[in-house]
C-alpha cells in the first residue's frame, strides 16, 4: 500500500541554520508513527511542510496522493491538526469551536452537528458543550483540540505534542483517545517529548536532530539495536569511587549524570549480586526503554 | 464515527472562483453578533460626539459654510471619520489578536483554507462592520434631517463600502508587520491623525495652503469626503470615478501588500 504521506530528502533552511535536513520519512496506513527529536531538532517545521504550509527548500512531499505544495489545499482537506500551540477560539463555546471550524472544510451545519455528540463523547466534553473556552481545564482544551482536528473525520492526523503540560490523568485519557483513533484506521503522526508515550502508542519511530534521521524503526527494535536490555542506575555518596570500577568490571556501557551512574547491561545479575554488598548504595534495575535509546542518540546536552 | 469522507457542503475547489472566504468572515460576524449592541455604541459614540458636540457648540460661532449650517457640512465628514475608524480599529487591533495572539488564523491555515482566504475574509469583515458603523451614523443623519435629498444621500452607501475596504486594506497590511499593538499608535500618529485633520472632516480642504492642499490630495480621506459632502448636501460629486478610483486602489494595494507581508510573517 502507498503511504500516507512520504517525505523524500526534505531540506529547509532558516539563514545560516538547515533546520531539515534531508530528511525522510514514510507514513504507514493505518499506523501510529512517532516524531521524536529535542527540542529545535526541527518536527514542528516538518509537520509544517508536511501539510505544505511552508515551501521546502529541496525534496518532495506526497500527502495522501498529492503533491505538494501545490495541491496543499485538497490534502488538507483529509487531514487533521493538533498545533503545538493552543488555538482554540477563546470567543467561543465548545460546541461553537467545533462548528466554526467545520465550515473552514466547507461541511454545512447540519452535518457538523450531526458529528457533534460523538466528537463531545470522543474528547469527554459531552456535558461542556455550552462552556467557554477560558472555564477549560489544560486537559479538556487538549482534547477539545483534538475533537477539532477530527471535525473533517480525516484520514491522518498530525499531533505535535498533544499531551504536554498534561497531568498524567489527562494524558492518559489523550492516549486512549489516540488508540480508539488508530483503531479506526486513521494515520497518526505524532511529535512528542514523553518517550513513555511514543512506546506505548507509536508502531514506528523517527528519531531526528538538527533536521537529520538519526534511527528510525519499532520501539522495541530501536531500544535493541541501539541499547543493553538491562539499566542498573547507582545513586549514593561514594558512588565518585567504588562504584565505577564496580561497574566496568560488571557492565558494558555506563555513564556517570550527575550523582547518578547508568550501567547497561545485557546481564546484570553479577552487578546486582556485588550491590547488594554495598548497602550504602542504593539502586535500580529496570529494563531499557526508548528514553535510554534517545539520549544514547541525541545526546544529554541541553539544546536551548 | 465513520470513516466516510466529509460529503456535500461547499466544494473546496481552489482553481475556480472561489467563495471559500466566507467561513472566516462567519466566523468573525458570529463573535461579533455576542456582542453586537455594545460594540455598535462604541463604534458610534466618538463619531457623535464629534459631530454632536462640535456641530452644535463650535457651529453657533461659525457662519455657514456654502450656505450650510456648519453640522450639515459635519456630517459627511463624520461618515468617513466613522467608517474609516471603524475598518482601521477591527484590521488592527481586532486582526491582530486574531493573528497574533489567539492564533486564529494560524488555525484556519490547517485546514483546506489558505491565506488568501483568511485575508479576504478579514478584509470583507472590515468592510461589513465598518459599513455598519457607517450606516448607523446616516441614520442619525436622517433623524436630523442633515440631508439636503434623501435619494441623493443614499449614494453615500457605496462610498461607505468604498471607504471601509479602502481603509481596511491598509489596515491588514499595517498589522502584518506589527511586532505588537503599540506599534498601531504610529499609525494613527503618522497617518491617520493628520488625514482626519487635514483630509477635510472639519472644514473644507480648499482652506488650506496649496502646498497642503496638495499633500492632502493625497490622503485616501479626502477623496472619500470629495464623494460624500456632496452627497449629503445633495449635490452630485465631482470626479466621481477619480476619487473612487483611488480609494480603491488605496484599498487593493493594502491587501495586496497584506497578502505579501503576512505571508512572509506567517508562512515561511
Ligand atoms: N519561521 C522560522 N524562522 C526562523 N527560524 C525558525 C522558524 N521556524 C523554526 N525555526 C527554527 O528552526 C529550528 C527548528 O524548529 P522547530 O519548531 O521545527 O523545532 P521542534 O523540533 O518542533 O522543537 P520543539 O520540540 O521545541 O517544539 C529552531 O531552531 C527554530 O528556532
Ligand atoms: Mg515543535
Amino acid at each position: 500500500m502507498s503511504s500516507a504521506l512520504s517525505l523524500k530528502d526534505l531540506r529547509k533552511s532558516y539563514g545560516e541554520t538547515e533546520v531539515v535536513a534531508g530528511l525522510n520519512l514514510e507514513l504507514a496506513p493505518g499506523t501510529c508513527h512517532g516524531l521524536l527529536g529535542p527540542n529545535g531538532a526541527g518536527k514542528t517545521t516538518t509537520l509544517r511542510l508536511a501539510l505544505g504550509l511552508i515551501e521546502a527548500d529541496a525534496g518532495s512531499i506526497e500527502l495522501l496522493g498529492h503533491r505538494l505544495p501545490h495541491e496543499a489545499s485538497q490534502a488538507r482537506m483529509r487531514v487533521g491538526v493538533v498545533p503545538q500551540a493552543d488555538s482554540l477560539d477563546p470567543d467561543f463555546t465548545v460546541r461553537e469551536n467545533l462548528l466554526v471550524f467545520g465550515r473552514y472544510f466547507g461541511l454545512a451545519r447540519r452535518e457538523i452537528e450531526a458529528r457533534l455528540p460523538a466528537l463531545l463523547d470522543f474528547a469527554g466534553l459531552a456535558g461542556k458543550a455550552d462552556t467557554r473556552i477560558d472555564a477549560l481545564s489544560g486537559g479538556m482544551k487538549r482534547r477539545l483540540a483534538l475533537a477539532r482536528a477530527l471535525v473533517n473525520d480525516p484520514d491522518v492526523i498530525f499531533l505535535d505534542e498533544p499531551t504536554t503540560g498534561l497531568d498524567p490523568q489527562a494524558r492518559h485519557l489523550i492516549w486512549q483517545g489516540l488508540r480508539r483513533l488508530t483503531a479506526q484506521g486513521k494515520t497518526l503522526l505524532l511529535t512528542t517529548h514523553f518517550m513513555e508515550e511514543a512506546e506505548r502508542l507509536c508502531d514506528r519511530i523517527s528519531i531526528i536532530d538538527h533536521g537529520r534521521l538519526i534511527a528510525e524503526g519499532a520501539p522495541r527494535e530501536l531500544i535493541a539495536a541501539h541499547v543493553e536490555a538491562h539499566v542498573v542506575e547507582i545513586d549514593g555518596e561514594d558512588s565518585e569511587n567504588g562504584c565505577e570500577h564496580l561497574a566496568e568490571r560488571y557492565c558494558r556501557r555506563c555513564e556517570k549524570i550527575g550523582e547518578t551512574l547508568f550501567c547497561y547491561t545485557a546481564e546484570p545479575q553479577a552487578l546486582i549480586a556485588a550491590l547488594e554488598g554495598m548497602p550504602h548504595l542504593r539502586y535500580l534495575h529496570r529494563p531499557a526503554n526508548l528514553e535510554d535509546v534517545f539520549l544514547k542518540l541525541t545526546g544529554r546536552d541541553l539544546r536551548d | 464515527m465513520s470513516t466516510t469522507r466529509p460529503a456535500g457542503g461547499i466544494r473546496l475547489t481552489p482553481h475556480v472562483f472561489r467563495l471559500t472566504f466566507l467561513p472566516v468572515w462567519h466566523r468573525n460576524f458570529l463573535v461579533w453578533k455576542k456582542l453586537a449592541i455594545p460594540s455598535l455604541l462604541g463604534n458610534l459614540a466618538d463619531p457623535m460626539l464629534y459631530m454632536l458636540g462640535l456641530g452644535y457648540g463650535l457651529g453657533r460661532l461659525l457662519p455657514d459654510i456654502g450656505g450650510v449650517p456648519y453640522l450639515n457640512f459635519l456630517a459627511a465628514g463624520t461618515v468617513c471619520y466613522s467608517v474609516m475608524n471603524s475598518a482601521t480599529f477591527e484590521t488592527l487591533y481586532s486582526a491582530f489578536s486574531r493573528m497574533h495572539v489567539q492564533k486564529t488564523w494560524a488555525a484556519i491555515l490547517n485546514t483546506p483554507l489558505g491565506l488568501r482566504d483568511v485575508l479576504l475574509g478579514e478584509w470583507v469583515w472590515a468592510a461589513s462592520k465598518s459599513l455598519l458603523s457607517g450606516i448607523a451614523i446616516l441614520l442619525v443623519i436622517w433623524g436630523l434631517g442633515l440631508q439636503a435629498d434623501f435619494v441623493m444621500s443614499l449614494g453615500l452607501l457605496p462610498v461607505i463600502v468604498l471607504t471601509g475596504l479602502c481603509f481596511a486594506g491598509l489596515g491588514l497590511a499595517i498589522n502584518a508587520v506589527s511586532p505588537n499593538y503599540d506599534f498601531f499608535l504610529y499609525y494613527f500618529t503618522l497617518a491617520i491623525t493628520p488625514m482626519v485633520l487635514l483630509g477635510g472632516v472639519f472644514y473644507p480642504a480648499t482652506e488650506l495652503p496649496a502646498w497642503l492642499k496638495a499633500a492632502a490630495d493625497w490622503l485616501p480621506l479626502t477623496h472619500a469626503i470629495a464623494l460624500a459632502r456632496p452627497l449629503v448636501l445633495g449635490q452630485l460629486p465631482q470626479d466621481i470615478l477619480w476619487h473612487g478610483m483611488v480609494l480603491l486602489a488605496y484599498g487593493l494595494a493594502g491587501f495586496w501588500a497584506a497578502c505579501r507581508l503576512t505571508r512572509r510573517r506567517l508562512l515561511r
